[in-house]
């Protein structure tokens, strides 16, 4: 640690040399130099606090001041994609996004991934972040239209999420209609036979609690929260 | 004898420290319900001294609160807070707050009320209610925002069936909105109650049938998971 602190500062006296060596300079009248290109990058973590809930591979998308969906609100129609099927592509596409990144795979419970987003000279973007459970019929996780201007170079925040479900189709948890390795069922479905309003999540309930046409077992169950969110702004 | 003269001075004190934090508010609160399948009774939005408390966890509820959480009266705890020269609104909702929805009012606050409290009785249960006990409200301008559990009053066996809401009275209230959305003929889940003390609700069990089985509630639309209400404060300039 001592060591450490040592090297910290004849680092900082050497660039002090440095900087004293170069300012001479007889040149009245320096080139204009274009201003440099800023970027600014955010290393976004998403860990599954599950016990039976593989997480779709993340969608993460930087945009202006506004949200991509709202509690008491009807989900968009990508959001929709991404809830019921865990297809993020049509999310981090909507009109309005500056820039975006996706989760390679999906996350298992305990597992975490990385993923960086980066723009340049957008000081003050919003990031909106959403992966869907998978093992259930629109249930979905995430941020949407957090502002990121106040976060400096290697500052993090970190936020655990609750479930959220889309209300965009019926908690059924019916053979056929869960996509995630549980059921092996249908995704996406354009059919709307829900409250069509996004809200938190019920939870599920599963066959061993009482839902006798449930594909879904205790080992799918979860409670809030259910995943652990850090952002770190790295440039 | 000493001792006793020294706890004076603090308290003495510690009023003196209080009385510089106690000026009135204008306030913004919005109440938004976040269940899937869950409405709220009439809301009783109240601001009163730090001192008094609408429910505690761990203590059995008072005979007002009990109303609330059972049959959605809060008329009871109107009187109650009156009494204590609160700042109240009642039924900002004018109603049910149905699922998703939201609620806005506003709320001047007199010198010394400065604990913030939110009760109303979630449909369908027997006696679970959301709380916000005694939040203190912040004196910076700003907006801030709390999320609510959902409580068990601790007065009534959650047994999920049809019945009254009137203290005491075994069963759920079911007012007409809510009519086609409870089932009939359940069993009851249980007639026992094994907490007599106000506490996080374990949360409805339902089934997942609309005629018979053990339970009137629907399993896979009227559960929820905490939260279940988002309170948002606004203190004005």
């Amino acid at each position: 640690m001592v060591n450490q602190q040592r090297f910290g500062l004849s680092l900082v006296a050497l660039s002090c040399l440095v900087l004293t060596a170069c300012d001479h300079n007889d040149n009245d009248e320096p080139a204009p130099m274009p201003p440099a290109d800023v970027s600014y990058s955010y290393e976004v973590t998403v860990q599954n606090l599950t016990q039976g809930q593989p997480l779709s591979p993340v969608g993460v998308a930087l945009h202006g001041d506004a949200v991509m969906w709202e509690t008491g609100m009807p989900a968009s129609e990508a959001l929709e994609v991404l809830a019921e099927g865990g297809d993020n592509s049509d999310f981090i596409a909507v009109e309005g996004v500056l820039a975006s990144a996706t989760g390679a795979a999906p996350i298992g419970p305990g597992s975490s991934e990385t993923v960086t987003v980066t723009v340049v000279n957008e000081p003050d973007t919003f990031i909106s972040i959403a992966t869907m459970l998978v093992n259930t019929n629109d249930a979905f996780a995430g941020i949407t239209g957090h502002g990121l201007s106040e976060l400096e170079v290697g500052q993090t925040m970190m936020m655990v999420l609750p479930v959220l479900d889309a209300g965009t189709e019926a908690n059924s948890e019916a053979a056929g209609t869960i996509p995630g390795p549980a059921d092996g069922g249908e995704g996406y479905n354009a059919e709307r036979d829900d409250a069509d309003l996004v809200s938190f999540h019920p939870g599920v309930v599963s066959a061993d609690d009482g839902l006798m046409m449930s594909a879904l077992t205790s080992a799918h169950r979860f409670d809030n929260p259910a995943v652990k969110l850090t952002i770190t702004r790295t440039e | 004898m000493k001792l006793k003269q020294l706890t004076s001075i603090m308290v003495a004190t510690g009023l003196t420290a209080l009385s510089g934090f106690s000026q009135a508010a204008e306030l913004e609160i919005t109440v938004q319900n976040l269940t899937r399948g869950i409405y709220f009774t009439p809301i009783l939005i109240t601001a009163h001294s730090p001192d008094q408390q609408l429910f505690n966890v761990g203590e059995a509820a008072s005979t007002e609160l009990q109303a609330m959480a059972e049959g959605g009266d809060i008329s009871g705890l109107e009187t109650a807070v009156d009494a204590l020269s609160a700042d109240t609104v009642a039924n900002p909702a004018g109603g049910l707050l149905m699922p998703t929805a939201a609620t806005t009012t506003t709320l001047s606050t007199m010198d010394g009320n400065t604990a913030l409290s939110i009760v109303a009785m979630m449909l369908p249960t027997n006696d679970g209610f959301i709380g916000l006990n005694s939040w203190m409200i912040p004196e910076a301008p700003g907006t801030y925002t709390v999320y609510l559990n959902a409580y068990d009053a601790g007065t009534e066996a959650n047994d999920e069936i049809r019945g009254g809401g009137a203290p005491g009275a075994p069963g759920l209230p079911v007012p007409p909105p809510l009519e086609d959305l409870v089932g009939n003929g359940g069993s009851g889940v249980t007639s026992e109650m094994t907490n007599a003390t106000v506490h996080i609700h374990p949360g409805n069990l339902g089934d997942d049938e609309a005629a018979g089985g053990m339970s009137d509630i629907s399993n896979t639309v009227q559960r929820w998971l905490n939260p279940v209400a988002m309170v948002t404060v606004t203190v004005s300039e």
